[in-house]
């Protein structure tokens, strides 16, 4: 037995498991049972109907009891597996139940009604997942509106972003006149101004310009990125200015200069900033939740939060809006995670 | 075979994106005509304020204007929103806001709401951030290790960060009800009865801590983990010939030389936590009672969602949540200097 755990735990270079090791594993399971575990817990009570979201104990795979077509019934009957006097089980279909007495049919002989005590019987579940939890919101609630508006947020926002930043961006790393430093110390001061700070007054502002209850309201205070320009003029910063001489000797115009040698060689920092500004958007939450008071007018995450606020939760269809809210975010993460790890490792981008 | 034949006829990803590309490119081109006719004018100056325009004017509109106005609400009354339509009060809102009998009893205030929620605000920040922190490094710390499967691994620990904090508060709640998970947990490993765990007073702001922690640690661990790798390896090398303990090899070695980003991580946190708002919100709602009501909610409700509403008190309350976030911006820019400083020598 010692030599076949000395065999297990051997490991290269000869060196014994030292306690950092065990606690390096069990830190790593850890992790991913508590870091996946709620997501798949999320996902997996999504295909579950409105019945089963209410038992306790819960079950973990989402289980429906089978039913079966007897002849004379209208309707099918859910199965029993219902254990009898003699300590044999039978399957029985259940026609009603008074108090703690069932009223059973055998399926193949619908003849005879059975009298069997509740506790004597036990449901037939099958696995199954009750796609309707996603489809229905479609028809009952304007799930398909609020999906709408959290594109239409995200990207314009996202295409705004890119287009005022990488402009600014542009002039302060490649112009030289009065004010310059004035405009970049600003700029960096107010990387830190939040919403929560400037929330009232911006409130006052949108509803002067006419954009309360309208989603440019959400999209305009968000778009003048500091981060972002920072980020862009830092990259811009490394583009050589020979290039640009030689572009203003062929001739070309400034928008040109712009537009044709300095966006595609920083097309790098621009999916970097691109990638950040679809996250940020499509999560932003507070401010359309002030902006935004009418229900046809809600991005996804104030559409799930009054519906999640609700007297009397619709569970089933909150689990299912709330998994098709996280998917794009989801996707990002899969294809696009290492350029966002590499942008927070050097930037400190958040 | 049929399929194959297809795949060389449809457009590669390329071709399709320079076709999407070409309306673009025209409306570039034709917004050259009226831009070289300024560049003509007003020379590269003009130009360099022309690219500047469209970004300082969004910004100065929708946060420079509102950051210096935000003052002059604060030093105004009434209910209604327009400035034109409030009156002056001077430092009355501020004066409110201070009048208490004892500062350590909320009750005593006349703003009790307000110390209700920067007491919160208070707690919930040194807990938070405290507990973040050690979990963030030691998360580096493991992932900084050689493991099968590290980038596996980050990817485990970093994945809650880009959830939205809606999705991450609803995810909990849906664990911490009374049919949910945790007590599914509890239940089968100890036999504990299913309990409501939001609705008591403890559990909700363990969980609020929690769960923000659950979705933020991620991203420090991050940080953490490059200022990890930065370290030289050779350091690690010497200390093994000499046979030092590990243990030692991480106060000496590694701790000092974090430190750098340890601080980082520390304000960074700081400003985050002491923001919280979106998480703790749809999780509880500020509940039960006030026990999870949190600043960033309170002048959001005072500002815009209650019947008794007060624009200029939530302005001075943000416009004191500010003033700590300077402090602590400050703080942060102090300490980066210092490491850059460091790093010259």
């Amino acid at each position: 037995m010692g030599n076949v755990l000395a065999f297990l735990t051997r490991r290269r270079g000869g060196d014994r498991w030292h306690w950092t090791d065990v606690v390096t594993w069990v830190w790593l399971i850890g992790g991913l049972l508590v870091m996946f575990g709620p997501a798949v817990w999320l996902v997996l009570s999504s295909f579950k109907t409105p019945a089963a979201l209410a038992e306790f104990p819960p079950t973990l795979m989402p289980y429906v009891i089978e039913e079966v077509s007897v002849a004379g019934y209208d309707h099918p009957l859910p199965l029993y597996e219902v254990r009898q006097a003699d300590g044999r089980t039978v399957v029985l279909a259940e026609v009603r139940r008074i108090g703690i007495i069932a009223q059973m049919v055998d399926p193949k002989a619908p003849g005879a009604i059975v009298k069997v005590n509740i506790a004597d019987r036990a449901p037939v579940e099958k696995v199954s997942f009750a796609t309707s939890n996603y489809t229905e919101p479609f028809v009952h609630f304007d799930f398909l509106r609020f999906l709408w508006n959290s594109v239409f947020v995200t990207v314009m926002a996202t295409a705004v972003t890119l287009l005022i930043n990488s402009m600014a961006a542009f002039a302060l790393a490649k112009y030289k006149f009065r004010g310059q430093s004035l405009i970049l110390i600003v700029i960096v001061g107010t990387l830190m101004v939040p919403l929560g700070v400037i929330m009232v007054p911006l409130y006052s502002m949108i509803s002067a310009l006419g954009l309360f209850n309208s989603l440019w309201g959400v999209i305009w205070p968000t778009v003048a990125t500091p981060t972002g320009v920072f980020l862009l003029r830092q990259y811009m910063l490394t583009i050589p200015d020979e290039l640009i001489d030689a572009a203003r000797m062929d001739k070309a115009s400034e928008w040109q200069i712009y537009w044709r040698i300095v966006l595609p060689l920083a097309a790098p920092a621009l999916a970097v900033l691109a990638i950040f500004s679809v996250v940020w958007r499509w999560n932003d939450f507070l401010w359309p939740l002030i902006v935004l008071s009418q229900s046809q007018l809600y991005t996804l995450q104030v559409g799930l939060n009054v519906y999640a606020g609700q007297l009397n939760v619709q569970w089933h269809y909150i689990l299912a809006m709330t998994v098709v809210t996280m998917i794009p975010v989801v996707l990002v993460f899969v294809f696009l995670q290492r350029f966002i790890t590499r942008g927070i490792a050097t930037s400190g981008l958040k | 075979m049929s399929n194959r034949h297809e795949g060389k006829e449809a457009l590669p990803a390329s071709r399709l994106s320079g076709l999407m590309m070409v309306p673009v490119k025209a409306v570039m081109q034709v917004v050259d005509v009226p831009l070289r006719a300024w560049q003509r004018l007003t020379g590269l100056t003009g130009m360099a304020s022309f690219f500047l325009l469209p970004n300082m004017a969004v910004f100065g509109i929708f946060v420079l204007v509102p950051f210096v106005i935000n003052f002059v609400y604060s030093m105004t009354g009434g209910s209604e929103i327009f400035l034109a339509q409030r009156f002056y009060v001077g430092a009355a809102q501020y004066r409110d806001i201070f009048d208490c009998r004892s500062y350590l009893d909320p009750s005593s205030c006349v703003e009790d709401g307000f110390w209700v929620s920067a007491r919160n605000t208070a707690l919930f920040v040194v807990v938070q951030v405290t507990l973040m922190i050690l979990v963030a490094l030691i998360t580096a710390l493991v992932l900084n290790r050689e493991i099968i499967g590290r980038s596996f691994w980050r990817a485990v620990f970093f994945f809650p960060v880009l959830l939205s904090p809606v999705v991450v508060g609803l995810i909990w709640r849906w664990i911490l009800q009374r049919q949910g998970l945790l007590n599914l947990v509890l239940y089968d490993l100890f036999g504990f009865e299913p309990y409501s765990w939001l609705t008591d007073r403890n559990a909700a702001f363990a969980a609020a801590v929690g769960v923000t922690i659950w979705a933020r640690v991620g991203f420090f661990a991050l940080i953490l983990l490059a200022g990890l790798q930065a370290i030289p390896k050779d350091l690690y090398e010497a200390a093994e010939m000499d046979g030092t303990r590990r243990t030692r090899v991480f106060f000496r070695i590694t701790l000092p030389l974090l430190m750098p980003n340890l601080i980082v991580v520390l304000v960074l946190g700081l400003i985050r936590s002491v923001q919280v708002f979106d998480e703790a919100y749809v999780l509880t709602g500020g509940g039960p009672g006030t026990s999870t009501m949190y600043l960033t909610q309170y002048i959001y409700e005072k500002g815009f969602a209650s019947d008794l509403r007060d624009p200029g008190l939530a302005a001075a309350a943000s416009i004191l949540m500010g003033a700590v976030l300077v402090v602590l911006t400050l703080v942060q820019m102090a300490a980066s200097r210092r490491n850059e400083k460091q790093g010259e020598r």
